[in-house]
């Protein structure tokens, strides 16, 4: 555990991406090989079951801090992490220990089959025979969610430098469904297994957002491909051996969510992996994205559901065909691979091209792009026409041009302080809008601006606060703020009668007096227009 | 009932008997300073008391103002009430101030912390009837290291990165963690740059007799590689600017109380956080506050809500204050000195 907190502390103290690797590299060549499965597993999103309920988590914690409980509840939102707060609240440890991080998730897991009394004892000797950093890498082998400042990409590279594998092939290793309580490092990465094979997604290429739009790139029209952004959920489908697996981008496999796609594997021949976007489709068209998230999150399906919001795979992109992966080749002869396999499909299958969009110049581009409301759909993507498809996010062969968001000028009326990061800074705040004399809350606000302003606004709301409520203050309804979202629709839980999707604030509005925010009506008639 | 000893208003904290303002935020005829640092000590008032300790850096950082001083412990009766100040631990100079009325006690802690730093005054407990507290750190996920074994951190990484032929930039408070930091390292490990308003305050202190290794004053004409593998002391909002560029190839550190938050770390962007502070600690509040023997607890700048709530739960009679003051800020430059 020493050598893994150690790794820690030292990924946690540099913001520089080399002293990372140095680090992790380092790591790899010298922990055991169980602690190294573990470490590529815990980096890359997995980690043990979960064997404590934080609620226990933090009633053992308090007890033994000699804290009331609702100490701990309110410490929990301030340090914005519950397995610091429980380090950090604990007293000093009276032992010490030499365990490896894989006998530490050992005894996690073996947790699970202890009754609770047991389980809490287990617990309260782990945390005194941890220091306090290491306490904080326990609780999160229980509490999940680690994150190192590490990207997957990053891990890669460090395990492909003390492995001497190559990295693209590394990537496409750690992809899928493996866990390390079943695997070893020896498997997963020096012998794979053919049959694990089968489900492999490739590495998602991801696009960079462009700015200033696209005549900011080097090449004339004519060398890009467009196409719609389509505003649903980016999948990739698997189709080998006669079976079929979905992937989120997250490299989660959402094959049950989505079982009219199983369909597929009556019309595509297996050997082909393609790229594109799971739309909820009904009658020749996508519907709005509030229609598909009903379906995220549910592992089944409904059969009202699956009548309501039917899906489709709307393709971007063909990866592999025939068994061969094609991702080298030039978009446009995978464009047009993809192209013939589609049109042989009969219309009921589920599987559709996203059209490329016909323009001559950027100007008609442009055009395109301001009725991207109107298709559902989120922006253009641009993709050189003889770019191969690569790995993560890079920038220079896709780019994304998103339509401008919706904004809203709102008055600031509630102001709390943020977390984690934003601890001591007011940086959570509610908007409202006028309703003849009142203020009617509309939506919650949390990013868009700058240190600067969060540090300005801070100080004004501690000097303006009206009231308290808990950790809420009302303040003086002064500032107003234009408020940038990506979508609306009805909600009846809210006061004011619609829920936004992604806002965020814009800009501070110091030259507009809160009489001059919008009005209730405004919002309704945008809700009328893009709900 | 009596007139209290102590009322709270839009203007700061009033004395009625001494008809005197304790760390005011707005211009009135007579001020009690309890120290130097800008959200206690503001311009605009006619008549200043501190500490003879204080009044130095205080006189720097407002200029020409009339300004009394009182040794530690002395009395002053003012008006119906007889005012004393105390070490309050915080920075050098740093006081509380005791205000007694008719034999009823109140005591305004200004910004505190129990450790002994070796430089400033150390903390004295004083009994009273009513204490009025800082909480900038009431939370107990905040308990500090000793100071001994954080210079020993910031020593270790000062060395490595002299080894490594990079400069260490360390971001605090001109006004007192700075110069805490240079008394408590091992100036032996190599030079000691300092940013101008560090250095400012460097003079004032060093001009009253407090002893500081010696220090080289960064200036546009300063050649850093004259100074291979130094320790340079900057002010927190110099890190990241261009001033801080010119040392080339740098480590960067920031030594506050908030970098007990592993988010908070994160977001100051520094390659190292530590974990120093002029404030009290969790352990270090509690014990203050026990120590005072004060049944009457009025918290003033920090946690205040959570800490009133533990305080009322611990049987004391707690109240929230609101003042202007704002503790160890991590965003407010705090470079007037």
């Amino acid at each position: 555990m020493k050598r893994f907190v150690r790794l820690f502390a030292e990924l946690d103290q540099t913001t520089k991406t080399t002293a990372k690797v140095d680090a992790l590299a380092r790591y790899f060549d010298e922990a055991p090989e169980r602690d190294r499965l573990w470490t590529i597993a815990l980096l890359s999103g997995r980690r043990p079951k979960r064997t404590v309920t934080t609620r226990l988590l933090r009633a053992w914690a308090a007890e033994r801090a000699g804290l009331p409980p609702w100490m701990v509840e309110e410490s929990y939102p301030i340090v914005g992490d519950l397995a610091e707060t429980i380090a950090l609240i604990l007293p000093e440890p009276a032992r010490d220990s030499d365990m490896a991080l894989s006998e530490w998730i050992d005894i996690v897991r073996g947790l699970a089959r202890l009754p609770e009394p047991e389980r809490r004892e287990a617990i309260l000797d782990a945390w005194d025979r941890l220091p306090a950093r290491a306490r904080f890498v326990f609780n999160k082998l229980i509490t999940g969610g680690f994150r190192m400042g590490v990207s997957q990409k990053l891990m890669t590279r460090a395990l492909s430098r003390s492995t001497g594998i190559a990295e693209s092939d590394l990537a496409h290793r750690l992809m899928g469904e493996w866990r390390p309580e079943t695997t070893s490092f020896e498997a997963l990465i020096r012998a794979p297994d053919p049959v694990a094979e089968l489900s492999k997604p490739y590495p998602f290429y991801l696009a960079y957002q462009l700015d200033h739009g696209p005549r900011d790139l080097d090449t004339p029209p004519g060398e890009w491909a467009g196409e719609r952004k389509w505003d649903g959920i980016r999948g990739q489908l698997v189709l080998r051996g006669g079976q079929h697996f979905l992937w989120s981008r997250g490299e989660e496999l959402m094959t049950d969510r989505f079982p009219e796609l199983a369909r597929l594997t009556d019309f595509v021949p297996p050997g082909t992996v393609i790229d594109g976007e799971v739309l909820a489709w009904a009658d020749g068209r996508p519907m709005t994205f509030n229609a598909l998230q009903k379906r995220i999150g549910r592992k089944s399906v409904p059969k009202k559901l699956l009548s309501e919001a039917p899906v489709i795979l709307c393709a971007y992109d063909l990866l592999e065909w025939h068994g061969a992966d094609i991702r080298a080749r030039p978009f446009d002869e995978r464009r047009a691979l993809l192209d013939a396999l589609v049109a042989d499909l009969p219309d009921e299958a589920p599987l559709r091209a996203s059209p490329l969009l016909d323009f001559a110049d950027w100007d008609a581009l442009a055009r395109i792009r301001q009725q991207s409301r109107a298709h559902n759909a989120e922006g253009i993507m641009l993709k050189r026409r003889d770019a191969p498809y690569r790995d993560g996010r890079r920038k220079g062969d896709w780019w994304k041009w998103k339509v401008d968001p919706l904004v809203i000028d709102a008055v600031m009326i509630y102001a709390q302080q943020g977390h984690g990061r934003r601890a001591n800074l007011f940086t959570d705040f509610t908007f409202a809008v006028w309703d003849g004399d009142a203020l009617v809350p509309f939506t919650k606000a949390y990013s868009g601006l700058t240190d600067a302003e969060f540090r300005k606004i801070t100080c004004w709301v501690r000097r303006n606060t009206l009231e308290r409520y808990g950790p809420v203050r009302q303040v003086a309804p002064e500032h107003v703020f234009e408020i940038a979202f990506e979508g609306i629709q009805e909600s009846p839980r809210h006061k004011s009668g619609v829920a936004l999707r992604f806002p965020r604030m814009a800009r501070w509005r110091h030259d507009k007096p809160p009489a001059e925010a919008n009005t209730l009506t405004d919002l309704k008639e945008m809700l009328a227009a893009y709900g | 009932m009596a007139e209290p000893v102590l009322t709270f208003t839009d203007r700061g904290i009033y004395c009625p008997a001494a008809d005197v303002f304790i760390d005011p935020w707005r211009p009135v005829d007579r001020a009690l300073i309890t120290h130097g640092h800008a959200d206690h000590a503001r311009p605009g008032m006619n008549r200043y008391l501190a500490t003879h300790e204080a009044a130095p850096v205080t006189r720097h950082r407002l200029g020409d103002i009339s300004i009394e001083t009182v040794a530690y412990g002395e009395t002053r009766r003012i008006g119906g009430a007889t005012v004393s100040f105390h070490p309050a631990g915080h920075v050098p100079g740093s006081a509380q101030i005791r205000v007694e009325v008719g034999g009823e006690i109140w005591v305004v802690s200004g910004d505190y912390k129990v450790e002994d730093d070796g430089l400033s005054e150390p903390f004295a407990p004083v009994g009273c009837h009513a204490f009025i507290t800082e909480c900038t750190f009431g939370l107990p996920v905040f308990r500090w290291e000793r100071q001994q074994e954080v210079a020993a951190q910031i020593d270790a990484w000062w060395r490595a990165n002299a080894a490594a032929g990079r400069a260490s930039i360390l971001g605090a408070y001109a006004l007192g963690k700075a110069q805490r930091l240079l008394a408590a390292i091992d100036a032996s490990i190599g030079p000691i740059l300092t940013h101008g308003a560090v250095e400012n305050t460097n003079e004032v202190l060093r001009g009253q007799g407090v002893a500081l290794p010696g220090t080289v004053r960064v200036t546009p004409e300063t050649d850093p590689k004259r100074y291979p593998g130094a320790l340079v002391l900057a002010t927190p909002s110099a890190l990241g600017t261009p001033w801080a560029r010119r040392f080339g190839p740098a480590s960067t550190g920031f030594a506050s109380g908030w970098m007990a938050l592993r988010g908070v770390r994160r977001r100051r962007a520094a390659d190292r956080g530590f974990v120093l502070s002029d404030h009290a600690d969790w352990d270090g509040l509690n014990a203050a506050i026990r120590e005072t023997g004060a049944e009457r607890i009025f918290a003033t700048h920090g946690y205040t809500a959570i800490f009133r709530r533990w305080l009322a739960e611990q049987g004391y009679d707690a109240a929230i204050v609101e003042t202007q003051y704002e503790g160890e800020s991590l965003d407010t430059p705090e470079d007037a000195a």
